[in-house]
């Protein structure tokens, strides 16, 4: 049976609709949910096997991007998401889902150890773009970390569009990287096309963001956040060089990781 | 109760001050060292001290990047640093802060529910070099806030510490005024015109002044300023419907004209523009003209929608809330027809960014800032709603300083059949989307003015700022409503407000409404005002009493305010009442029929077409090497060729995945499309969708006609390069001109139109939609006119296929030919090369559609691996984009003259093929003319003559504009 995928509809979400094009075609059943709908009880969480925080601007970014969805999350359904991510089914949030995971303390998330999420949440944040606005292009990506569960085993990289105006990843400037993440929480990085490190190098990199991280997963791997549209690269006539002869579709690699892991768990 | 101040700054870099700093040192202010930029919030509430500090944490700020910090209002303000100024900015009472609504909202959500109210600022602390004294710094920050930090049209600022204007709970006034008319003179109406900005002529006040009298009675300030918008130019095109009498051609330097004009024209639009669509008659053309946008057939199961408008006098005022709007405005006329709105398109005209404040006439914002702010305010609505802005031009011409163009388009998709504007007798009247405030109030009427140094304090209220958030709600709500079919009518509320909008849902049927019902943003709204507020983000429907809830159910699901406000009633008058008392109940007959048709002047002045013989010898000259590359390389930086791609790409135009030809494209992704190609999301097959334009101001100020030919076919050039079949491409009018009571305006505006449909009978190419903006003039204090020059923007929907054909303009492979299609005729009248050689501009071939054909067919078949089209510039740049695109040389081998190289022409196109499908190619365009230029090589330089300029030196003029 095709897993059944809950993608939340927040005031503002807009990329909702590519997500559930790239989850159908890796093999999902994926099912839009309003975040009333979810609130007033109509759908409820344990009812899927995978869940899709999507990109957009959830409340216009008001008072920082991801930050009232994050609230929300927060606020209504902290128990049905802690349990979802306990029980190791996949999550991904996407540009504001990152957004928004990041800003909650779900990512980078507590290990599973007394303390709960949340305790680091003031830690990390995806703050302004170091060129000081919105962007979009198409950057490349290096899936890294072979604990998280959508990007382990991925061998390519993944060629995606990012959209965003405030995707640096960085931590408090006091602190050391160490105290937050771990080398294995590191899914994904921007690289040069030959897929050579990025090395903060603009646009490789396209917001600054520290140690090139273009995406993060819980110490369990099995949620992971990332600014990228990988959803956007899944057919391909959607590369930028398709009339060049470039034959991709990388971004739904990911997907079908996800999707498979989904229909195991 | 107590108001506290919340304070937020970045804890190291500040990349708003940077820019804001860069910014002030372009606009002269090089006094100025740096400027920090800190954010603001006020809120009212009583609140614990770990309630503050939840808010200052949890909401106001980032933690991690930012420090807070917070007092009471009461406090003494802290004293600023000796060699600083310190200057808050805040939001006028009225002004939409979508904000201070969030931190309301989310601060109940925190728990905190002894937050009442917030309202939202900025402080800046600037400082300056230890030369300027205090009092010179205090000027100082006063100008630069005035030129640059605030916009007193939706902003107060003040040195120190600034008061918090807090919306309120709203009430409205309920105030009524009479308007005595029946007996008054001529002189006496025209007053009354202008006392309330009616822009209505004095033919017009006199039928007013008729109604009154045959009804016996005067009218309310509520009818009188209902009939003032229904007839505004914005509503009713009254120039484009007038009776235009051609009255003198001016010979001397001009010819007399080469067509004989009829006497007298009635109408433009039927004259020139619909009955070229009912001519050419073409069978997948589903509406034109009549809705909210035109309508092509997609395929079999869907149609797509398309329209573009002007937000040219908002924009001028407060350009980011002008265009923001503008955008919200042309998305809202596609959910008019029903449609889920799929991609934007935006053409903007700007004066010269580097022009000094002395040579601007007084009031009017720098072109620099404009831009700026435009930008923004396209970028901030489409990304937000989440729909692609892929399409678009920029251009720049000193005719733009004080009257910006800003042009937006929208392209929508729709399920066939379902679309209904056919409201019923007990339907109820039903408002969606956002509340009504004083914004926006007589835009219609005020798009129609000439604008001089006070239109921005008087015309404040004309502004409007765009909530997109709110509006992405209506594409959920009524995308799904209409697939339920749950409204038998809708329309947008866009110029005229709920007067407009229910009037014409009204207009063969009749209504009743009550203004009582409409939600208001906050009190003391007189009835009238409520009745024309433009608040934005707000479509009327009208519903079945038995499907209403059923809307609602939809609408709280996506937090979408509805409103019933009253019902048809089949009496075909319209009724309007405030807490039961008629403020408004007249005849849909007068209001929609009873405008007198405009009688209007034209003097046609057709600029002679034979070229002088000096320029034709001069340029048809060899022409020495060195200059080849300098004339190149300074075209390539050309501020209306150079790269837009610092605009492109903080537009997102890769959203809802259906891009398929992106607006920059190459090897590296910086060179110019021709046009855009989509595939839209949702449907079946390789079908695609091309969008394009043409526009040249530079041409308009020459020969209208030719103009009109040489845009469409521009239009249509840059659809076919990609791909588009030529007989399947619709495309939109926008004239922007000046005043057209002056005759030689209206006599290019004239020419203009009888150009579109000469050149739209060629093309086989149909209008479905056009749109007007004239008055695009200031008025100096002086005395002097700044109007525009004359620009019709062509925006062009074309239909592929298949999308895998779809051809990008970027050199693909070494050793393939390169030929030059189309009728080439260069010349430099109105050229990019120089503009003051007096020639003609360039004219349109007969063989030109017969060209297009056969590239179409030769895409069709595989035979083309690039395309890109001869526009401004001419020749070398076209192919100096091509290699910049492929990072790949190009050998040109004929020798060619300056006028070859630079010149400009219609109808042309560069075309690369391989070396195997030469014969084929060459055997499609059999007859046609068909010119082989050489072929692409390896070695990174393009070589012309005897010259050889590098890739990389092309690359970096083109990104570089001066």
């Amino acid at each position: 049976m095709k897993p059944q995928t809950l993608i939340i509809q927040a005031h503002g979400t807009n990329r909702d609709y590519d997500v559930a094009e790239a989850l159908t075609l890796a093999g999902a059943d994926p099912h839009p949910v309003p975040l009333n709908d979810l609130r007033a009880g109509k759908k409820r969480f344990a009812d899927y096997q995978m869940l899709v925080v999507a990109g957009g601007f959830s409340y216009a970014d008001s008072l920082g991007a991801g930050k009232l969805l994050a609230l929300d999350l927060n606020s209504y359904f902290n128990e049905e998401i802690s349990a979802f991510v306990e029980s190791g089914k996949p999550v991904i949030g996407i540009c504001n889902g990152f957004q928004a995971l990041v800003k909650s303390g779900i990512l980078p998330g507590e290990s599973p150890s007394p303390g709960g999420r949340g305790a680091r949440g003031e830690g990390a944040t995806l703050t302004f773009n170091q060129q000081g606005h919105f962007e979009c292009r198409w950057v490349t990506l290096k899936p890294v970390s072979q604990h998280c569960i959508w990007t382990k085993d991925l061998k390519t990289i993944i060629e995606c569009p990012v959209a965003h105006g405030e995707g640096n990843f960085q931590i408090n400037n006091q602190q050391q990287i160490t105290n937050y993440l771990s080398p294995d929480q590191i899914a994904l990085t921007y690289v040069h096309p030959d897929g050579s490190p990025a090395n903060g190098e603009y646009p490789a990199n396209p917001n600054g963001s520290m140690l090139d991280i273009a995406g993060i997963c819980n110490p369990q791997g099995n949620v992971l956040g990332l600014m990228p549209h990988p959803e956007n690269h899944i057919y391909p006539h959607q590369h930028p060089q398709w009339t060049r002869g470039v034959k991709g579709n990388s971004g739904l690699a990911l997907f079908k990781n996800g999707v498979r892991y989904a229909s195991q768990v | 109760m107590p108001i506290y101040k919340f304070l937020v700054h970045n804890k190291t870099d500040d990349p708003r001050g940077d820019g804001l700093l860069k910014d002030a040192h372009a606009l002269g202010f090089l006094h100025l060292k740096s400027i920090q930029v800190r954010n603001l919030y006020f809120v009212e509430g009583q609140l614990s001290q770990e309630e503050l500090q939840q808010l200052a944490l949890k909401l106001l700020s980032d933690p991690v990047t930012q420090t807070i910090a917070w007092e009471e209002i009461s406090a003494p303000p802290t004293p600023p640093e000796p060699d600083s100024v310190i200057l808050e900015v805040s939001l006028r009472p009225g002004v939409t802060d979508p904000v201070a609504a969030e931190i309301v909202r989310a601060a109940h959500e925190l728990g905190i529910n002894g937050v009442r109210r917030a309202a939202t600022g900025q402080q800046f602390i600037l400082y300056f070099d230890p030369s300027v004294s205090q009092s010179d710094s205090i000027r100082l920050s006063a100008s630069i806030s005035a030129t640059l930090l605030a916009n007193p049209v939706i902003q107060h600022w003040k040195i120190g510490s600034i008061e918090p204007s807090f919306p309120e709970e709203a009430e409205s006034s309920g105030q009524v005024e009479t308007i005595t008319i029946r007996n008054l003179s001529d002189d006496e109406l025209l007053a009354l015109s202008k006392d309330r900005r009616a822009a209505l002529d004095l033919a017009e006040m006199q039928a007013i002044r008729a109604y009154c009298q045959k009804e016996n009675r005067d009218l309310t300030d509520v009818e009188f300023e209902t009939i003032a918008q229904t007839w505004s130019e914005h509503c009713v095109h009254k120039t484009f419907k007038a009776k235009i009498e051609i009255s003198n051609w001016v010979i001397g330097n001009y010819q007399s004209p080469s067509t004989n004009y009829p006497q007298t024209i009635d109408s433009l639009i039927k004259t020139y523009l619909k009955s070229a669509t009912d001519k050419i008659n073409a069978p997948w053309v589903i509406s034109a003209f009549v809705d909210n946008a035109g309508i092509i057939d997609f395929d079999e199961e869907f149609e797509i929608s398309f329209k573009a408008e002007t937000h040219n006098h908002p924009s001028a005022i407060e350009p980011f809330g002008g265009a923001n709007t503008g955008v919200g405005g042309v998305i809202r006329d596609i959910l008019g027809v029903s449609a889920k709105p799929i991609a934007n398109t935006d053409v903007l005209c700007f004066g010269k960014q580097n022009v000094s404040f002395d040579e601007l006439p007084e009031g009017v914002l720098h072109p620099k800032r404009i831009m700026s702010g435009v930008v923004a305010g396209v970028q901030d609505y489409g990304n937000k709603i989440g729909i692609p802005t892929v399409n678009g031009a920029i251009l720049f011409d000193e005719g733009y300083a004080a009257n910006p163009l800003v042009f937006c388009g929208c392209v929508g998709i729709a399920p066939k059949g379902l679309h209904r504007k056919n409201p019923q007798v007990g339907d109820r009247v039903v408002v969606l989307g956002g509340r009504t405030g004083r914004d926006g109030l007589r835009g219609a009427t005020f798009s129609s003015m000439t604008m001089d140094a006070q239109t921005g304090e008087v015309a404040g209220a004309s502004v409007q700022i765009g909530d997109p958030i709110v509006e992405k709600g209506l594409i959920d709500v009524i995308t799904r409503a209409r697939d339920l079919r749950l409204y038998n009518d809708i329309t947008d509320c866009g110029a005229g407000g709920l007067s407009s909008a229910v009037g014409e849902m009204a207009s063969n049927i009749g209504c009743n409404v009550e203004l009582k019902k409409v939600k208001l943003k906050y009190p003391g709204l007189a009835p009238w005002e409520i009745w024309l507020s433009e608040a934005q983000e707000r479509m009327v429907l009208a519903v079945a009493p038995e499907n209403i809830p059923a809307l609602q159910e939809l609408c709280d699901t996506f937090d979408t305010e509805l409103t019933d406000i009253g019902e048809i009633t089949g009496e075909h008058r319209l009724i309007v009442r405030y807490n039961d008392y008629p403020v408004v109940d007249m005849d849909n007959d007068f209001l929609h029929e009873g405008i007198p048709q405009r009688q209007l002047k034209a003097e046609i002045r057709e600029q002679r077409v034979e070229n002088s013989s000096d320029s034709a010898q001069i340029t048809t000259e060899p022409i020495s090497n060195h200059l080849i590359s300098t004339y190149l390389l300074s075209l390539l930086s050309h501020p209306n060729i150079a790269s837009k791609s610092s605009v492109i790409r903080i537009y997102d135009h890769e959203i809802q995945g259906g891009t398929v030809v992106k607006p920059l494209t190459g090897i590296e992704a910086d060179a110019p499309s021709d046009a855009t190609v989509l595939k839209p999301f949702g449907t079946k097959g390789m079908k695609g969708i091309v969008l394009s334009n043409g526009i040249n101001p530079e041409y308009g100020k020459r020969n209208a006609y030719h103009m009109a030919f040489a845009v469409i076919d521009e239009a249509i050039r840059n659809a076919v390069a990609v791909g588009a079949d030529p007989e399947r491409i619709a495309i939109l009018d926008n004239f922007c001109w000046g005043d057209p009571k002056r005759p030689e305006t209206l006599g290019s505006l004239v020419e203009a139109a009888r150009g579109c449909h000469d050149a739209a009978l060629l093309f086989r190419t149909p209008f479905i939609s056009g749109k007007d903006s004239l008055n695009n003039e200031y008025l100096g204090t002086d005395g002097q006119r700044h109007a525009i020059p004359p620009t019709l923007l062509i925006s062009a929907l074309g239909i592929m296929d298949d999308i895998t054909k779809a051809v990008t303009m970027d050199l693909k492979e070494t050793g393939n030919a390169i030929y030059l299609v189309g009728n080439f005729a260069p010349v430099f009248g109105g050229s990019h090369f120089d503009t003051t050689i007096d020639e003609s501009i360039p004219q349109v071939s007969e063989i030109t559609p017969q060209v297009y054909k056969a590239l179409h067919n030769a895409i069709n078949a595989g035979l083309i691996r690039s395309a890109h089209d001869l526009s401004e510039g001419g020749l070398a740049v076209a192919a100096a984009e091509m290699c910049i695109g492929g990072r790949l040389g190009l050998d040109i081998t004929p020798p060619l003259t300056t006028r070859d190289l630079f010149g400009e022409t219609t109808g042309c196109l560069l075309v690369e093929v391989s070396p195997a499908n030469t014969a084929r190619f060459e055997e499609t365009f059999k007859d046609l003319p068909l010119k082989r230029l050489g072929q692409v090589i390896a070695d990174p330089i393009l070589k012309l003559n005897e010259t050889t300029i590098t890739v990389e030196d092309l690359t970096i003029a083109f990104n570089t504009p001066i």
